[in-house]
Parts: C-alpha cells; structure tokens; sequence
C-alpha cells in the first residue's frame, strides 16, 4: 500500500481516537495519536495477516496490545478495517459499551486483556511458542512507560534466550508517562544498549515515518531470533496543542478541543 | 500403594502430568525453577518442547501461560503457592481470569507443607486471594488419588482453575478411580453430633482426631473450595446444627470463611467455629507437626477442640 493511503488510514484512526473519546469524557489520546501511523501500517499493509470476516481465523497473525491505555487506537484502527462498526465506539467506557481498557473476547480483533501495565510481551511470547514451528507472527505492541515495570524486564530476558523468530516487540517511545516525561520519571536511557545486552536485535526508527516503519518491519520477517523496533514518535501527533504534552497521556478532549482537533486533522499543515 | 503408605500430592501431580502428556498434545507445563520440587522433571525431560523454564520469574511464567492458553494450548503454571499465585496474582487476574483462559496454577509448600523454609514460604493467604478472582476455580485435594483424578478434571475444565497441593506425606483415602468432579464435596464421614469441613493434608490430622474423640461426625472433604458446595454443607446442617472448619490457612478469607458466607446467606441458625491461622505468620520448624501442634491444629489438640465444642 502506499505510503498517502496509510497516511490516510492513519488519519482517521486519529478522528476517531478523538471522536470515541469525547464520547466517553476521559480516556488517554496522546499514546494512541502518536501510534497512529503505527496502527495505519500494522492493519493496512499487508504486513499482519488479520481477516476481519474471520477474526478467529487459525492462520492469523496476533497484534498483542500490552500498553491497554493506547486501546482508542487499536479499537479505531480495528473498525476502520472492519472487524466491527465504528458506531460501536461512541460506547467506549459506557456501561453498556466498551471497556476503556482491552478484554479478550469483549469485541472482535483484540488478542488479549490488559491494563495494569507490563503484561503484554510475556502473554505475546505464550502466543509465538504456541506457534513457533508456523509462519505466524506474534508482534507486541509497549509503551515505554511500562518498561519501569519488573515483568517487563523477566519477559525481555526470556526473550533474549528464546530463538523465537516469529516474535516482534514494538516500543513506542514517546517520552511521557502521566505524572511527567519519561526520562524525568524514571530515566531508560540507554535503551538500545539494554536491548542489545539482552541479546534482541534492535532497531531504532522514526515510528511517525512510513518509509521507515516499512523498512523496518519488512525486515523483522528475516531475523532468526526476537527483535524490538524502538519506534520514536510524537505523543498527541497530529494535533497541535496536544503534541509532545504529557499532560493529554490521560485527559480527553471537550467538546470545544475536540472540534479544533478534529479541525486540524481534517486540515492538516 | 496400599492405604498405609504415605505419599504426597505434589508426587501424584508429577505422575498425573505424565500419563496425561501420552494422551493429549495440548498440554504444556512451565516451571519457575522450581521444577523438581514441583515434581515437573521427569515431564520436562521426556516432552521438552512442551516444557518452558521461565527461571525465577513467576509474573512472566503466568503471562507466557496466557498467551499459550489463548492459542489452543492448557498450560500448567508450577510454583510455591508463596510464589504462584502470591508474586503473580495480577497478570493471574489480568492476563488470566479476566481473559477467561484455560490456565491451570498448580502450586506446592502450601499450608504448612514447606515447614522448614519459614513464614516466607508458606502460603497461609493463598485461599484467600484466588477465591476472589472472578472465572477462576479453586482445587484442594486431600491425597495421592485424588490429586491424580483432580488433574484429570482441571485439565479438561474450559476455565482458568487453581489448584493446591503439597509436600506433606499423607495417607491415601480416595479410591484410584474415584473421578473428581470440581464442585461436588465429599462425605467422608457420617454422624449426627457435629458438621466437621476441612480440605488438603491437613484433612488427615482431622480425621484422626475425629477418630479417637469417639464423636459422631459429618465430615465434609471440602476439596472444591469454588465454586463451593452449598448443597453438601447445608444438607448436613439440617441435621448437626453445629459446623466446624479446619484449615491450614489464615482464618481471614479461607475456607472456613468461604462456609460462612454460605450458611449466613442461609437463614439457618447454627454454631459455627473456624480453626486455622489466627492472623499471625507462621515461623520454621523442622517437622510439620511441630507447626500443627504450635497453632493447636494437630490431631490431639483438634479433639479437644471438637469435643469441647460439642459440650458448649
């Protein structure tokens, strides 16, 4: 697919992220806006093999979310693909909708529950041994946030020992957590470095770039071990007033932000 | 294995693995280290490509097991209860009980099993925090034989369960082929006097207290603690209007706590009293009965309490 189509995708994943979180009255968009291009690219090349007829299919790749707070964005990019409707989102976190974090089962596409932060690459590493000798892939999605937490960490390391090729860990390294920026939190640096040491291959890319999200990923499909994308972006990307402020990690828009945002995106620079 | 000999559950969990493994693929089993003492080895030499060493990290172990779980897989989750689900009783709820997966925690030194280790290892509050997770099902059986048919049906259950077993060497009383139907309590015992409810090893200390106190007993093996028997206990109330629990637990959310719930919600009247562990922590002790006996939970010290109870 070329690169204006995903840009495109991409777009309206990010109207809808602030659509489905006006809705709902809070929720977290910077992650999600800043992933964006991710979740454009993930279910809109032809690099994951989903199939929104057949979402249980048996021959599917698994998209593991383990930062559960981005689940506007992969909710957004699932029913912009298909798997279900987009109206179905103006219930996110309604008592008759949508969890505001993602349950296995509670709509189709979604792999597995998650929430409290750091659970996602062990349960994605359960999925790539269950199907180490097929082509299907496992890919995990992690904010960096949640690398200052412990399991993260215990699931790298197994990681790094296992020769799971089929398995791809993807960082969104956006530098913010909700009380602050990351590196001011709880500092990581050096990443790449610890990657390195724990034995994964490690990439580092311009996660808002599709030239080099593309080059990336294709390129996961060859390694005969486990690897992570460190994928830099901006949080809130797309949206002015929101970008690179961690104060949007878990604040929604209102109605009058929500229409400049919508504004913008439908009348980018 | 005659009734005398003295066996652990955790040797007829290894066993049950085994034999289970020959008849269906679909089980895998993953060890924290603790595969040995587990009694996971002999699996994990003959089915390596169904065994996953997690090392010490039992928060990752439970997260790979949902992952497997999700893909078509029942996996075995194996640890100290202190451990498992005591480290990872978050991704047990998150990644586990919330996604409703088919995970089995298996987990050992429960009660006052791993005597020698201390309080740090042994788990006294595990009852108390899985009854509580949603999906999930809770499992103690009392000895070899029925370790082995308690395999057999967590396994084939579509649900996350927890089931805990032991080191502590105990006579067998189940019959070989006696199936385990997660749930159904059984009535080991009957008699008019008194309602006695207990589960585990520590079922054994119960048994011969009942013995030579001479009183007549219903004595319930409340070996599902959820989803618990309501019909079982209250069946036998109708009848002693006196119960007693006994566990190798806290008194606070345990077993004796999940029969509470039961029969206040009843209506019925009755004495009730729960023996376990009185908010305290354990401590070492180079035989298990010296902690049966510091915490008056050995045979000789529950007669006293069984008959003294019968007079108030």
């Amino acid at each position: 697919m070329q690169t204006a189509q995903l840009e495109k995708y991409a777009n309206q994943i990010r109207q809808t992220i602030i659509i489905s979180l006006l809705h709902a009255g809070s929720g977290h968009p910077a992650g999600a806006l800043g992933f964006a291009d991710l979740f454009a690219y993930l279910y809109f090349s032809d690099f994951l093999k989903v199939n929104p007829k057949n979402p249980k299919m048996e021959e599917r790749d698994r998209l593991y979310l383990s930062c559960g707070h981005y689940a506007p964005g992969l909710y957004s990019a699932l029913a912009l693909k298909g798997f279900f409707s987009i109206k179905d989102l103006s219930g996110l976190r309604d008592v008759n909708g949508i969890d505001g974090h993602p349950i296995l089962g509670q709509l189709p596409g979604i792999e597995n529950s998650a929430g409290p932060l750091g659970q996602g690459i062990s349960q994605a590493i359960g999925s790539a041994l269950a199907h180490q000798d097929t082509n299907i892939k496992t890919v995990c999605i992690i904010s960096d946030g949640e690398l200052q937490e412990g399991q993260t960490w215990e699931a790298l390391m197994f990681m790094g020992n296992s020769r799971l090729k089929n398995l791809t860990v993807i960082l969104d390294r956006n530098d913010i957590q909700i009380s602050g920026n990351t590196n001011e939190v709880m500092p990581l640096e050096p990443l790449k470095e610890k990657f390195d040491s724990f034995n994964l291959i490690t990439q580092t890319i311009n996660g808002n770039d599709f030239k080099e999200i593309d080059e990336a990923l294709t390129k996961t499909n060859l390694f005969d071990r486990p690897n992570v994308v460190i994928a830099e972006t901006v949080a809130g990307k797309g949206i002015s007033f929101m970008e690179n402020d961690y104060l949007w990690h878990g604040r929604a828009p209102n109605k009058e932000e929500a229409l400049e945002a919508i504004n913008e995106l439908k009348n980018p620079q | 294995m005659s009734a005398t000999e003295l066996k652990s559950t955790r040797d007829a969990f290894g066993q049950a693995l085994l034999e289970l493994a020959e008849k269906s693929s679909k089980l895998w089993v993953l060890s924290a280290d603790l595969t040995d003492s587990m009694r996971v080895t002999s699996f994990a030499d003959k089915y390596k490509d169904r065994h996953v060493q997690c090392g010490v990290a039992e928060q990752n172990m439970v997260g790979i097991a949902a992952g497997l779980a999700a893909n078509g897989k029942v996996p075995f989750v194996t640890s100290f209860a202190a451990f498992s689900p005591g480290r990872n009783w978050d991704q047990l709820r998150v990644s586990v009980c919330l996604s409703n997966l088919p995970v089995k925690v298996v987990s050992g030194a429960t009660g006052f099993g791993n005597s020698k280790d201390g309080a740090s290892h042994q788990a006294l509050e595990d009852i108390a925090i899985t009854r509580v997770l949603p999906n999930l099902k809770v499992v103690t059986p009392l000895d070899f034989n029925q370790t082995k048919q308690a395999v057999l049906s967590i396994f084939k259950d579509p649900g996350p369960v927890y089931m805990r077993i032991g080191h502590e060497k105990v006579p067998n009383i189940t019959k070989s082929d006696q199936e385990f139907v997660i749930g159904k309590a059984d009535l080991l015992k009957e008699g008019e006097e008194i309602t006695v409810i207990s589960a585990g090893a520590i079922m054994h200390q119960v048994l011969e207290a009942i013995k030579s106190s001479r009183v007549k007993a219903d004595v319930i093996n409340l070996s599902t603690i959820k989803p618990i028997d309501k019909e079982a206990i209250l069946t036998s109330l109708e009848k002693t209007r006196k119960v007693m629990t006994i566990e190798d637990h806290q008194v606070a959310g345990g077993l004796g706590s999940a029969v509470a719930e039961v029969i206040a919600q009843s209506g019925k009247r009755v004495k009730m009293k729960i023996l376990g562990v009185p908010d305290t922590f354990s401590r070492s002790a180079r035989s298990i009965d010296d902690l049966y006996k510091l915490f008056k939970l050995d045979s000789k010290s529950l007669e006293e309490e069984i008959k003294e109870f019968i007079r108030e």
